[in-house]
């Protein structure tokens, strides 16, 4: 078992792809068909050129505030690819490449960063929840999805995602207990970027890793290289293997590193050396599997240079779509509050209405 | 006098309370050394060290909770929450335990502690970023909640605040933090919780407001001003416990209110302050009290939030509507 072989209070952490690309563990290293190993790079680098492009359009002043995930690709994809179709994804807000790897539209995506709560408005058969920005309270709504779909006798599991800051939160550790408790079909996974805006890792917590936390819930608890989607897979491969058996829980501590700025209000020049960014930059989750498809002869310059066109076209038309549709409509904020609508809410609406009418 | 806008008065403030007593301290998610995402703790930690102004774990429970710990042992906390949208997680402290420490306590143990937090729409922000959320607090028998709209009563309110010997909320209206500057004494003052300023003095309305829509309202007037309508305008200032007195006096004079917020409508301050209203003046009244607040629906993403964001036209018609009943 890999939460036994790499225990994080033995200081070991999972590596499978290293950052030069090379394979440190071939005995470790999975068969994944070439398909999806290529599904898994283009998801990458979709979720790459599409970060760049977000940055770009909110300089533009087109986009608005926007969380970039630069470096935290394979810790996404990596683990997503390990699931289902059936299985469920619970994110927080900063997993846009994984989302993309589920399924999930850009368009969609880059409407919810566009300020449009239909980008938020994803295929329930997708099996991804909506963006959510209270730190650490979606962990509760994974517990509880896992629950469900255990009593119900459905073979599947529920991936929920964390940030390294929201393991400080109350949240986080009800969730991880309450998962246990029922011995829940849940995967908890931390991006441990290393920043929570300007707090670094070693604000949060005293413990030496986020994975020894699991100690504490009765849960495998592991430390895996988040820059690596060979480990991030397997790991989570083992995590769901476990759950399906009824062994419940587990918690994938992935480090990894925001290379971008908390959001796009964010200044990280004030928090944090230029040293360490070149250190991460170096550690590219792209880089490595770039060198890994090539020396499997799945890939190659040609190859990336005109997918990386394709991509730059394709994101950069779906979001002129996008912003075709300046507004949303006046009923649209309305009509979601209830099934129906209440007497008083639609007095409200209607008030408003004959405001808009007589001063136009 | 120095110009200030909002947020460098906050921030002056914070500094000068923490200058003239060494238990006042400040904490909250990025609030030391970087000065919080707003900057409103610039500077503090570089001057008064890490123990006095500190970067919290990510826990809006342990920031609030543990400012009533501080306070109970000896301490002045302020406590920052980085958006108002996110004290929820710390709901439980201040509702459970923070506003009712002194009553469960029959006085023995008081609470002087100040929780601040940016609060209000019109930023353009992603979910959660664009609350009004003092109804909630306002609710809450034990608490008293403090919204300021210039910077002059930034200072003087946050002065007050950290002085009382009661937990304040004290909402900051982040949309106006640094829309304009006003001269602020250099000197410590206070204005008084519970005391509302009349900004304007007027004959046929009164138009009540506070935080970033007073200024909305100051534009409505403008709007208006070839109306031959005579506003008087009333910055409430504090919510809760809120001026009767200068409500009522204004009232009596006009004969006409209306009370402008963007709360959720529902349940909202406007309901109360129309009661007080209708208890106090109700034979001088002219037209019904009315108010014009957010609509009962979750403030929209930016795309779809100019349909619940309340503009100097809307409130230029309101007023216009009730003087005309
Ligand atoms: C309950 C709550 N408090 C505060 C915030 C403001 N906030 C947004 S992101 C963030 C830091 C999160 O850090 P981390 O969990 O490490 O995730 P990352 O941003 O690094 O992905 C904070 C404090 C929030 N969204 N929710
Ligand atoms: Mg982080």
């Amino acid at each position: 078992m890999l939460t036994k072989k790499f225990d994080p209070l033995k200081g070991k952490i999972l590596e499978v792809l290293n950052h030069e690309g090379k394979i440190v563990n071939e005995k470790l290293e999975p068969k994944i068909d070439d398909d999806k190993l290529l599904k898994m790079y283009k998801s990458m680098l979709l979720g790459r050129i599409a970060d760049t492009k977000a940055l770009q359009f909110q300089r533009q002043g087109r986009m608005l505030t926007y969380a970039p995930i630069k470096g935290q690709e394979a810790t996404q994809v990596g683990s997503m690819a390990a699931l289902s179709e059936t299985d469920w994804m619970v994110p927080a807000f900063r997993e846009m490449a994984g989302m993309l790897y589920k399924g999930a539209s850009l368009k969609k995506l880059f409407l919810y960063w566009y300020g449009n709560e239909e980008g938020n408005n994803l295929d329930k058969s997708l099996k991804i929840l909506p963006i959510s920005v209270p730190i650490a309270s979606q962990l509760n709504h994974a517990s509880g999805i896992a629950y469900a779909r255990k009593l119900l006798k459905k073979e599947e599991v529920v991936a929920g995602f964390v940030g390294d800051g929201g393991t400080s939160q109350g949240e986080f550790h009800e969730a991880l207990n309450f998962s246990a408790v029922f011995d829940l079909p849940t995967i908890f996974i931390i991006q441990n970027n290393q920043w929570a805006i300007s707090t670094p890792r070693s604000s949060q917590t005293k413990a030496e890793t986020l994975a020894h936390k699991a100690i504490g819930y009765g849960m495998p608890g592991i430390q895996v290289d988040g820059n690596d989607p060979l480990a991030m897979y397997i790991a989570t491969e083992e995590a769901k293997k476990r759950a399906l058996k009824g062994d419940g829980p587990t918690l994938i501590e992935a480090l990894t590193y925001r290379l971008g700025p908390h959001t796009t209000s964010d200044d990280p020049t004030i928090y944090r050396e230029d040293k360490e960014v070149s250190y991460w930059e170096e550690r590219d989750p792209l880089k490595r599997f770039k060198i890994y498809l090539e020396n499997k002869d799945l890939w190659d310059d040609k190859k990336e240079e005109k997918q990386r066109k394709e991509y730059t076209d394709f994101v950069t038309k779906t979001f002129k779509e996008i912003e075709k549709d300046k507004f949303v409509d006046l009923e649209e904020v309305f009509n979601y509050t209830y099934a129906e609508m209440p007497k008083d809410l639609k007095d409200q609406l209607d008030d408003y209405k004959s405001y808009l009418k007589e001063v136009k | 006098m120095p110009l200030k806008t909002i947020l460098s008065a906050i921030n002056s403030t914070l500094d000068q309370q923490m200058e003239k007593d060494d238990t006042v301290i400040s904490l909250g998610e990025d609030a030391g050394f970087e000065g919080g995402v707003f900057r409103a703790t610039k500077g503090l930690q570089q001057k008064y060290g890490k123990e006095r102004s500190i970067d919290t774990p990510l826990a809006e429970s342990a920031i609030i909770g543990g400012a009533l710990g501080m306070a109970v042992g000896g301490l002045k906390p302020v406590a920052e929450i980085q958006f108002s949208g996110f004290v929820l997680p710390g709901f439980n402290q201040i509702v459970a335990h923070v506003a009712r420490f002194r009553n469960r306590t029959r006085g023995t143990y008081t609470l002087p502690m100040v929780i601040r937090m940016p609060y209000g729409g019109g930023i353009r922000a992603l979910e959660h970023h664009s609350e009004s959320l003092e109804s909630i607090f306002g609710h809450i028998p034990g608490l008293k909640v403090v919204i300021p709209s210039t910077p002059y009563d930034a200072k003087g309110l946050l002065t007050a605040a950290i002085k009382d010997p009661d937990p304040v909320m004290y909402f900051e209206p982040k949309r106006i933090y640094r829309a304009f500057k006003q001269e602020v004494p250099d000197e410590e003052y206070s204005v008084p919780i519970g005391k509302a300023k009349v900004l304007k003095k007027g004959t046929d309305i009164t138009v009540v407001a506070w935080g970033s829509l007073v200024r909305e309202t100051v534009k409505a007037m403008e709007l208006l001003k070839d109306e031959g309508i005579s506003v008087e305008l009333i910055d409430l200032r504090t919510i809760k416990p809120f001026d009767k007195e200068t409500i009522e006096k204004s009232v009596k004079k006009t004969g006409r209110f209306l009370v402008v917020h963007e709360a959720y409508k529902t349940f909202g301050p406007g309901a109360e302050l129309i009661s007080t209203v209708n208890v106090k003046a109700f034979l001088y009244l002219e037209a019904p009290p009315t108010r014009l607040t957010g609509h009962d629906i979750t403030i929209p993403l930016p795309k779809g939030e100019h349909h619940f964001i309340i503009s100097p036209e809307r409130i230029a018609k309101k007023i216009k509507d009730v003087v005309k009943f």
